[in-house]
């Protein structure tokens, strides 16, 4: 039974419902050609009709993507979490498996079906006009909870878990707040607005690209790291030199 | 005490064990260094170069700490860091290996037997240390006067109460802390943007979407006496979820906005800010001991450590469209303590 | 040492103008020459006194420029990501440590690092203690003092991780809190007595402060003093082998072997924390942020060695806690603090209660192979498990992300092996001794395998044995150990309760037994030998 309701949810992916009550998107709508629309239709229905039906209406095993927007689709193909190979909790990153080109014309068909959040202008992504320390603030308080206050990733419940963030771009980062994948809580622009987003971007930018001040940082995960590391790298020294010690010498 | 050089069996007797006879110590075999003089030629040079390389160590930092300036730019922390850290591990390890050397290839490496000694004194030792105490006994009369023994076991005994009493300024009593926060009727609920800054925005319940979640403080909260305080009894956790899917109690029903609900963000475990808000199982998990509360059923326990459902804010959305809370929690926020059920939360 | 005439005049002057004045000679008559055996787990004990001097000489640095404050600054330094950020005094101060002081940063690192290192040191030396029984008759009260220097490491670190107030430490306070609110009773008092009011409040860290840089260090030097003072009188344990007896002690002399080993390995150890200071980061506050009642980081964990307990509260789950009379009595809280009661409790009672079991109360100083004690060696194994499980499950969020499992399973993975692996662990590691020990009793009556296989006249193959020679025999027969004692009736000849339950517990421990080897035994194997060419396996006796 457990089973079954890890994979149902595993499978209620793109979560779409929510999209119908997004009110406010103030980011920049992307213009699309016919043509992209009609080459995305295309690769919907046969990549992804399978799971969330001929028309993106959704089936029991996937969600209505009606509404959902150009930004959900571009940060789902974009990281390779679409099309899912496998059921599990939740999707992985993988390489991603469409070229640009592919994702713009899925997210113009998918955007043309409803609308819905669309890709972020540039203006909100660029990690140096952002406020770190602002961004800190509000990314100890609204992600760090899952995601660890440096974006190393965490668990979340019965093998759900908050994504590392350091390798992630820029436009990934707009979009997974702007659309909440998964189990992650939306951000829509009234909670965040796209300056405080930037802002979040930018400290996520910094605490990743500043070398650690200390050295190492193994893995940046905090004591049980650290415990770790002197058991298994300072009391095997220890016990090393020990052993040199009192060894006879010949 | 034996300070042989070298020896066997000094020690006492040997004691036979299961019929076994102790062998005594085993021949004393020399090592390289004592018979070649030119392997302890060597040794000697080997020892005296870690000693100068702890010198180039100790140099190597006192240059280091001029030669990397901390400029202001983290990357030059980093830099200093390390660059002072390999300096004294140089200096300080290569001063152990040489010494170590030194005790392992050129100083004796015989082993010395040494006797023990019985650990009680002597039977002589112990006849006159109770002497001594019977005597003290006797001159001070301690036995035979116990008016002013037990007058003076008294006021030590009493003696330490001014210290103890003095702790009692430790801290104030509970009171009635623990069954209030800032919330009450009309409170609005603003955004926590981490203290940075510290602008209280208002969230209108037009703001709140399906599947968003809020973290809330309580209008005000910044220029009440002791924030912190205030912020770790009254943060809160907005969430909407949507309607159909909320298992709301008949007596809560006005508590929500339109699926809106905010909840306590204190874990009724420890007290650790339970803020991971899966939008689609509704779960909130704590992150510090894994507790899980179903939002969907008025965050009650659905694993994990805590015992008590995190206690539901009532809200209502004011003339100017902004959500507020109806009044104060019903309930203790946090851990459970001994006095959680004594009396009822304030309705301001 | 004023009459040594090969002395230069000036050394021999000076030691005059001492000598005259202290009389230091008697000390010197009576340590210089003191004997230290020579084994690499006699030196566990001195990496823990080490990484605590370097824990003070550090730790003083850092006092130099650290606020203990709790008011309000907005920081100002390098840190971008902090910029204008409200902190408080101790937050801005630690990191003012860190960036802007000179060496601040290795500071702090090598602080910290030898505080882990420290607790390590003290866990596994006190585990080598153990598994020797090395705190039987006359070290009881040594041992005691041992474990009265765990508990207040533990103090020293939890109160030194919690000063300067980053996300991290504050919510560690929090759980204190919530852990002094469970206590039945007087938990809301006392956590309003520790704070200042309420939780967080502006008190906790200068009260933090004044215990781990006054109280506790002075408590752990005078304890160390102690726990040396008594090393010296009981003069050290020794290892079964060739000339080692209950009598003697054999090894290196304080002067100049042991002091130069010893000294070296200061200075080894010192260099090991310095090189992990100045290359690994640790405890990055910059990194947590100032403590705020609201945020929280995945992955909040104590250090280590606190782990245990924080994973024990993980592990109990929410329906312990039920109400009398409306009054919670929060079984799935306060037992963590219990559990520590409990392990140190227990650790102190030990040496008795195996000396009452086992009705031996002689002087023990030489070690017990731990294959040659195995109740003993099983409960340490079992214990050893009891808390890692629990010290497993307080990272069993890490655990579940590494390893693509389910955080929930990852507990009932955690909530079983608190109850099971001890169980386990007891029984395996009690056959494993009784077998490595009839091993012993093979190799003892007839010779070490020489993988040579030879054939006897009539046509039997066999295997060669080497025999043993005299030191080896030794060290595999010389020892005794307890058997079951059957309850014995008192002077009046009436059996006691109490002995009832000494000889039920004795017969637990001792029962399963191997008997070791005896001369007349190995005799007996030999003139087997002679005539047959083989003999037979140790039996085990019951």
């Amino acid at each position: 039974m457990a089973l079954l309701v890890l994979l149902l949810m595993g499978l209620m992916l793109t979560g779409g419902a929510y999209a119908l009550f997004t009110t406010s998107s103030t980011a920049k709508a992307e213009e699309y050609s016919a043509s992209d629309i009609d080459g995305g239709k295309k690769l919907f229905v046969s990549n992804c009709a399978t799971c969330h039906g001929a028309g993106a209406q959704g089936t029991p095993n996937g969600p209505s993507l009606i509404g959902v927007g150009a930004s959900a689709v571009d940060f789902q193909v974009g990281t390779g979490r679409m099309p899912l190979q496998a059921s599990g909790p939740q999707a992985p990153v993988k390489k991603a498996q469409f070229s640009d080109d592919q994702i713009k014309q899925l997210s113009a068909y998918v955007a043309s079906l409803g609308p819905g959040p669309s890709i972020p202008d540039s203006e909100y992504l660029d990690a140096s006009k952002g406020d770190a320390a602002a961004g800190g603030g509000l990314f100890r308080t609204n992600c760090a909870m899952c995601h660890n206050v440096v974006g190393a990733g965490g668990a979340l419940t019965r093998g759900k878990y908050a994504p590392n963030l350091q390798q992630v771009s820029e436009k990934h980062l707009y979009e997974a707040m702007q659309t909440g994948p998964q189990n992650m809580p939306i951000f829509n622009d009234a909670n965040l607005t796209p300056e405080q987003k930037r802002d979040v971007i930018s400290y996520v930018r910094t605490v990743s690209e500043t070398p650690s001040p200390g050295g190492f940082k193994l893995g940046a995960l905090g004591p049980v790291a650290e415990g770790l590391f002197v058991w298994f790298f300072g009391l095997a020294a220890v016990i090393g030199i020990t052993v040199w010690l009192t060894a006879r010498s010949k | 005490m034996s300070s042989n050089q070298h020896s066997g069996s000094t020690a006492g007797e040997l004691e036979v064990v299961n019929g076994f006879e102790n062998p005594g110590l085993p021949e004393h075999k020399p090592r390289i260094t004592d018979v070649e003089p030119a392997a302890e030629k060597v040794a000697e040079r080997q020892i005296a170069a870690w000693f100068l390389l702890s010198m180039v160590g100790t140099i190597w930092f006192i240059v280091s700490y001029f030669l990397f300036p901390l400029d202001g730019q983290i990357g030059s922390v980093r830099m200093q860091n390390t660059m002072l850290g390999i300096g004294l591990t140089v200096a300080l390890f290569s001063i152990g290996i040489g010494i170590i050397l030194w005790a392992k290839t050129l100083i004796t490496d015989a082993e010395v037997s040494e006797d023990r000694h019985s650990i009680p004194g002597s039977e002589e030792d112990q006849a006159i240390a109770i002497e001594i105490f019977n005597q003290a006994k006797n001159e001070s009369g301690i036995a035979r006067r116990p008016l002013i023994r037990n007058m003076l076991i008294a006021a030590v005994a009493i003696a330490p109460l001014p210290a103890i009493l003095v702790l009692r300024d430790l801290g104030p009593l509970p009171g009635n802390k623990m069954f209030e926060t800032l919330w009450g009727p009309g409170v609005r609920l603003c955004k926590d943007t981490g203290g940075v800054p510290s602008v209280e925005t208002p969230i209108k319940a037009s703001d709140v979407t399906i599947g968003s979640a809020f973290h809330v403080i309580p209008e005000g909260m910044n220029k009440s006496e002791d924030p912190l305080n205030e912020k770790a009894k009254a943060a809160v956790l907005l969430m909407r979820v949507d309607p159909e899917q909320l298992n709301t109690k008949p007596e809560r029903e006005s508590w929500q906005v339109d699926g809106i609900v905010a909840y306590s963000k204190i874990c009724t475990h420890v007290g650790c800010p339970v803020a991971l808000y899966e939008h689609q199982t509704h779960h909130l998990l704590c992150p510090c001991h894994q507790s899980t509360f179903d939002v969907t059923n008025h965050c009650k326990v659905i694993f994990g450590p805590a015992k008590r459902p995190l206690p539901q804010l009532p809200i209502k959305v004011d003339s100017d469209g902004y959500l507020v809370a109806q009044r104060d929690f019903t309930e203790p926020v946090g851990p459970s303590f001994w006095e959680v059920h004594t009396r009822e939360t304030e309705s301001r | 040492m004023s009459t040594d005439l090969n002395a230069p005049p000036a050394l021999a002057a000076t030691s005059k103008w001492i000598e005259e004045r202290t009389g230091a000679s008697a000390a010197v008559k009576e340590f210089g020459r003191k004997i230290f055996p020579a084994h690499w787990s006699f030196m566990l004990g001195e990496v823990a006194l080490y990484s605590f001097i370097v824990l003070v000489l550090s730790g003083t640095f850092l006092t130099l420029w650290f606020h203990p404050a709790m008011g309000e600054t907005h920081y100002e330094g390098p840190w971008t990501p902090l910029k204008g950020v409200e902190v408080s005094e101790a937050y801005a101060s630690t990191l003012y440590i860190s960036f802007e002081v000179r060496g601040g940063l290795f500071l702090r690192q090598i602080h910290h690092w030898a505080a882990l290192l420290f607790m390590a040191a003290l866990s596994i030396h006190a585990l080598r203690i153990f598994f020797t029984g090395a705190y039987r008759k006359p070290r009881e009260v040594n041992w005691i003092v041992g474990v009265g220097l765990v508990a207040m490491g533990m103090a020293a670190g939890f109160t030194g991780y919690s000063l300067p107030d980053d996300l991290l430490s504050g919510n560690g306070l929090r759980i204190i809190d919530g852990l002094l609110k469970s206590i039945p009773l007087i938990g809301t008092y006392l956590s309003f007595f520790l704070f200042g009011g309420e939780f967080p409040g502006t008190d906790i860290v200068s009260r933090l402060y004044s215990v781990h840089i006054m109280i506790v260090p002075a408590l752990l030097i005078a304890l160390i003093g102690v726990h040396l003072m008594f090393v010296v009188i009981h003069k050290h344990t020794q290892w079964p082998g060739a000339g080692h007896t209950e009598k003697n002690v054999v090894g290196e002399p304080v002067l100049p072997t042991f002091a130069a080993k010893g000294g070296g390995f200061f200075f080894m150890i010192f260099g090991l924390l310095s090189a992990m200071a100045g290359l690994f980061t640790i405890n990055p506050i910059w990194n947590y942020g100032p403590y705020d009642p609201s945020p929280v980081s995945a992955g909040t964990q104590p250090d280590w060695y606190i782990g245990w307990m924080d994973g024990f509260l993980r592990l109990l789950p929410g329906w312990m806690e039920f109400y009398v009379f409306g009054y919670p009595i929060s079984l799935n809280i306060f037992p963590a603090l219990l559990a520590a009661a409990v392990l140190f409790g227990g650790m102190v009672v030990w040496p008795f209660i195996e000396a009452w079991i086992s009705g031996d109360r002689r002087e023990h100083h030489i070690l017990d192979r731990p294959r040659n004690a195995p109740t003993r060696t099983a409960l340490g194994v079992a214990v050893i498990i009891w808390y890692c499980a629990m010290w497993a499950a307080a990272s069993g969020d890490l655990i579940a992300v590494f390893f693509h499992m389910s955080l929930n399973d990852m507990i009932y993975v955690f909530r079983t092996l608190f109850f099971v692996g001890p169980v386990i662990g007891y029984i395996v590691t009690k056959r494993i001794c009784i077998g490595l020990q009839r091993k012993d009793r093979e190799i003892a009556l007839h010779g070490f395998e020489s993988g040579e296989i030879i054939r006897l006249p009539h046509g039997e193959y066999q295997e060669r044995h080497k025999p043993l020679d005299e030191h080896e025999r030794w060290r595999l027969t010389a020892f005794q150990t307890p058997s079951y004692v059957p309850a014995q009736p008192d002077a009046r000849g009436k059996v006691s309760g109490a002995e009832k339950a000494r000889a039920a517990l004795s017969k637990f421990f001792y029962e399963d037994r191997v008997e070791p080897v005896t001369k007349a035994e190995l005799d007996e194997a030999h003139a087997a030998h002679a005539v047959e060419g083989h003999g037979s396996t140790g039996e085990l006796e019951h």
